[in-house]
C-alpha cells in the first residue's frame, strides 16, 4: 500500500500515522505555550514576569526533523536536544505532564522546577536538553560510546540548529565519533538564522552534510521540511549506526516560523518571509497526502487530532493544577544524598 | 540656578554612546560577537553601531566564541583594540582557554613585551527565570584569575565612563554589564536603569569604589544589582534609625580597599551583599581585606549574603530564595544591629 509516487519506496501506513499525530501534539503542544508564555506579560511584556517566564524558544514549523528520526527510535536509544527542545521532547516520547510542569516551574516538573524549558531530563526515555549552543553534541557521543562499551545496538542522535555546526564542539566530537565509529547521528535543523545571523553570513559551506567529508562520515540533505523525506535519510542513518556503520549527519531545510524567542522583533528579516513559509506548511501538507490515501478516513485523522490534543490539553492542566516548590527546595540536589 | 534638562539615557544606550564615540576617536576599535550587528546586541550594547560604522568594524560572528574572542586577542596584539562581546557571561565555558591562558598571561609572559588592548564585554545577572545556564554572574571566577581588569558598574552614568576608560586600557578589561541596568523595553523596568548621561566623553576610573549612600552605623557593600538593593534596604533602614552607608564596589580587580576600609573605620560594622556564589566570592575577599587591616575596628562579626552555593534554579520562588534582596539585606543588618 503506497500512496507515493513509484519511485519512492513505501512508508507504512503506521509509521505516517504516528508522524502524523506526533507533528499534531507538537504544533498544539507550541500554540499553548506561545498563550501561557504571554499570560501575565501584557500590557507591558517583562520576560521574567507571568505563568511561565524567561527565554522561550519554540519549533512551531520544524516538527518534521523531530518525527522523521524519532519514528525509528525506542526507549533505549539516546535523543540530546538544544535550547529548542520541545519537539524533539515530545517525538522522544517524554513525560508530556512532567515536561509542562517544569516549564511552569512547578514541583511536579521534570526537575521539580530547577530547569526549565532548556533544561529538561527525562532519563526514563533517555532525553535532555540544554542551553549552551553546541553542548549535547559530545553528550550524545558518550551514550553512543556507552551503547559500543556495552554491545548493544542503541544509537544516539544528537538534535542541533545549523548555527551550532560552526561551535567547536561540533567538530571535536564529530572527528571523536568517526575514530571511534560510534553510533552517532547529528540532526541538523537548518531554519536559517542562529538568532538573527543569516546562515550564510555565518557557515563557509552550503550545507552541514557536506561537511561529514572532513570526518569520513556519512552526510544527507533533506530538503523542503519534508517529513517523508526525513523519514528516508534518517531510516538509513539509524540503520548504518545500529549495524556499527558508523556516524551520520543529517541537515534538514526546516522552517523557524516564531521568532527566535518569544519577543523577538525578527527586525532582521524580511515580513513577507514568514507567510511564504506557512504557505509550505509540512503538517498541511502531510494532513493532505493522509487524506488522499484510501487506507484512512477523515474520521480518522479527527480521532488522531483529537486525541493528540487531549493529552495536550490534559498536560497543561497537570501544570496549572501542581503547585511551586518549597522555596528551600532550592538547596536540595546540588548533590547525592 | 541651572535648570537645563538633563540628559536620560538607559544602561545599553549609555555602553553604545561610549563605543560609538571611540570608534570615532581611534579607527582601530572595533567590535565582535553574536548578534551584534542588525541586532544590536541581545543587550542593546551594540545598538545603533552597524548602521554608523558597517560590517567591516561591527563584526557579526558564526556561534564561535573561542575563534573570535582568540580572534580579538591576536588583533589586539597587532595594535588594534578589540571589543568582543561574549552574550552571556555562562557561555565562558566554551572559550575560557583563550581568556584565562592567553588575554590574561601573554601581557605577563612576554616581560610586558605584549600589549593587549582589548575590552570582554558580557552581560550577567539573573532574576528574570533564565534557569543555570543563563543567569550567573561568575564575577569571582573572573577576578580570581591575575591578568585581567574585571569592572562591572551599576548605573548608565558609570557604563559609559567605564566603557571609555576601558577602551582605552591597554590592558585587557572583562568589562560585565547587568542585565537588569540595561533599560531594555522586555524586561522589568527599574528606575535605576535610566540616569543622566552627558553627551561629551568623560572618562570614570577602573579601579575606584564609590560611597551612594553615606551612613554611620554599617557599611554594606555590593556591587550592580546588589548595590541597588542596599541602598533600598538603607532607606528602610533608615526609618528604623540606622544609617547605613552603602558602597558600589565597581571594580572587582583591582579592587579599591581604601574606600572600603575608611568606610568600616567609620561604622565599624560590614556586611557584604553579592549576586555570585558565597565561596570563594567577593563576599569572602572583602571580608578578608577587612580583617586583614581592619579587624581592631569592627564591632560586629563581618556578615555575608551571596547565592548559598547552588546554581540559580528556574521557579521564581526558588530563584527568590537564592539571589539575595532588599528585605534579606534589610533583615540581615537588623540583625547584625540587634547582636551588637
Ligand atoms: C555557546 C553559546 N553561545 C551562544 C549562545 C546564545 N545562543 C542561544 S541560541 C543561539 C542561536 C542558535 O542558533 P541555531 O543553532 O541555528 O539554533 P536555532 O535557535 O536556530 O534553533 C545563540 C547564539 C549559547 N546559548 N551558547
Ligand atoms: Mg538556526
Amino acid at each position: 500500500m503506497t500512496m507515493f509516487e513509484e519511485k519512492q519506496p513505501a512508508v507504512s501506513m503506521e509509521k505516517m500515522e504516528w508522524m502524523y499525530e506526533q507533528m499534531v501534539k507538537i504544533r498544539y503542544y507550541e500554540d499553548q505555550m506561545a498563550e501561557a508564555y504571554m499570560e501575565g506579560k501584557t500590557p507591558v511584556f517583562n520576560i521574567g514576569a507571568g505563568t511561565v517566564p524567561g527565554e522561550m524558544h519554540l519549533a512551531t514549523g520544524q516538527e518534521p526533523a523531530a518525527v522523521g528520526i524519532c519514528v525509528h527510535l525506542t526507549k533505549d536509544d539516546t535523543v540530546t536536544a538544544p535550547h529548542r527542545p520541545h519537539h524533539h521532547a515530545i517525538a522522544k516520547g517524554v513525560d508530556l505532564k512532567k515536561m509542562t510542569a517544569e516549564i511552569f516551574g512547578k514541583e511536579t516538573g521534570l526537575g521539580k522546577g530547577k530547569g526549565g524549558h532548556m533544561h529538561l531530563f527525562d532519563p526514563e526515555v533517555k532525553f535532555s536538553c540544554g542551553g549552551i549552543v553546541g553542548a549535547g553534541i559530545p553528550h550524545a557521543v558518550g551514550a553512543a560510546m556507552t551503547s559500543k562499551m556495552k554491545g548493544k545496538d542503541w544509537v544516539a542522535v544528537a538534535f542541533i540548529g545549523e548555527g551550532a555546526a560552526n561551535a567547536g564542539a561540533f567538530h571535536e566530537s564529530l572527528n571523536l565519533a568517526a575514530v571511534w565509529n560510534l553510533p552517532l547521528i547529528v540532526v541538523v535543523e537548518d531554519n536559517s538564522y542562529g538568532i538573527s545571523v543569516a546562515k550564510k553570513a555565518s557557515t563557509s559551506v552550503e550545507s552541514n552534510d557536506l561537511r561529514a567529508s572532513a570526518y569520513g562520515i556519512a552526510g544527507a540533505y533533506v530538503k523542503d521540511n519534508d517529513p517523508i523525506a526525513m523519514y528516508k535519510a534518517a531510516e538509513e542513518a539509524v540503520a548504518r549506526a545500529r549495524n556499527g556503520q558508523g556516524p551520520t549527519i543529517i541537515e534538514i531545510e526546516t522552517y523557524r516560523y516564531l521568532g527566535h524567542f518569544q519577543g523577538d522583533p525578527e527586525l532582521y528579516r524580511d515580513q513577507t518571509e514568514v507567510p511564504g513559509l506557512r504557505q509550505l506548511d509540512p503538517l498541511n501538507k502531510l494532513r493532505k497526502m493522509l487524506a488522499e490515501s484510501e487506507n484512512i478516513s477523515e474520521a480518522d485523522l479527527e480521532t488522531m487530532e483529537k486525541r493528540a490534543k487531549q493529552e495536550v490539553d490534559e498536560a497543561y492542566q497537570f501544570a496549572r493544577d501542581s503547585s511551586y516548590p518549597d522555596p528551600e527546595s532550592a538547596l536540595k540536589d546540588v548533590f547525592h544524598p | 540656578m541651572e535648570t537645563a534638562k538633563k540628559r536620560m539615557l538607559t544602561g545599553n544606550k549609555a555602553m553604545a554612546e561610549a563605543i560609538s564615540q571611540e570608534m570615532e576617536r581611534d579607527s582601530n576599535v572595533f567590535v565582535l560577537g553574536e548578534d551584534i550587528g542588525k541586532y544590536g546586541g541581545i543587550f542593546g550594547s551594540t545598538q545603533g553601531l552597524i548602521e554608523k560604522f558597517g560590517p567591516e568594524r561591527v563584526l557579526d560572528t558564526p556561534i564561535s566564541e573561542t575563534a573570535f574572542i582568540g580572534a580579538a586577542i591576536g588583533a589586539a596584539a597587532e595594535g588594534m583594540r578589540p571589543i568582543a562581546e561574549l552574550m552571556f557571561v555562562d557561555f565562558f565555558g566554551v572559550c575560557m582557554d583563550q581568556i584565562y591562558n592567553h588575554m590574561a598571561k601573554i601581557p605577563y609572559m612576554s616581560g610586558g613585551n605584549v600589549k593587549l588592548p582589548m575590552v570582554l564585554m558580557t552581560a550577567v545577572g539573573g532574576g528574570y527565570r533564565d534557569a543555570g545556564q543563563h543567569s550567573q554572574t561568575l564575577y569571582a571566577a573572573f577576578a580570581h584569575m591575575p591578568g585581567m581588569k574585571v569592572v562591572a558598574p551599576s548605573n548608565p552614568y558609570d557604563l559609559k565612563g567605564m566603557m571609555v576608560s576601558a577602551i582605552r586600557d591597554d590592558n585587557p578589561v572583562v568589562f560585565m554589564f547587568h542585565k537588569s541596568l540595561q533599560g531594555l523595553g522586555w524586561m522589568e523596568q527599574l528606575d535605576v536603569a535610566v540616569d543622566n548621561v552627558p553627551e561629551e566623553s568623560y572618562t570614570v576610573p577602573l579601579n575606584k569604589a564609590k560611597v551612594v549612600r553615606e551612613g554611620k552605623d554599617v557599611t554594606i557593600v555590593g556591587i550592580q544589582m546588589m548595590t541597588h538593593y542596599a541602598v533600598e534596604a538603607a532607606e528602610r533602614l533608615a526609618k528604623d534609625g540606622i544609617e547605613a552607608e552603602v558602597i558600589d564596589l565597581r571594580s572587582l580587580a583591582p579592587i579599591d580597599k581604601g574606600t572600603i576600609i575608611e568606610s568600616v573605620k567609620k561604622t565599624h560594622r560590614l556586611l557584604v551583599v553579592d549576586e555570585d556564589y558565597l565561596s570563594y566570592g567577593m563576599t569572602a575577599e572583602v571580608s578578608a581585606i577587612v580583617a586583614e587591616e581592619a579587624f581592631f575596628e569592627m564591632e560586629a562579626p563581618i556578615s555575608r549574603l551571596a547565592i548559598p552555593d547552588v546554581p540559580i534554579p528556574y521557579s521564581g520562588v526558588l530563584e527568590d530564595f537564592v539571589i539575595p534582596g532588599p528585605n534579606k539585606i534589610y533583615e540581615q543588618v537588623k540583625k547584625m544591629m540587634d547582636e551588637a
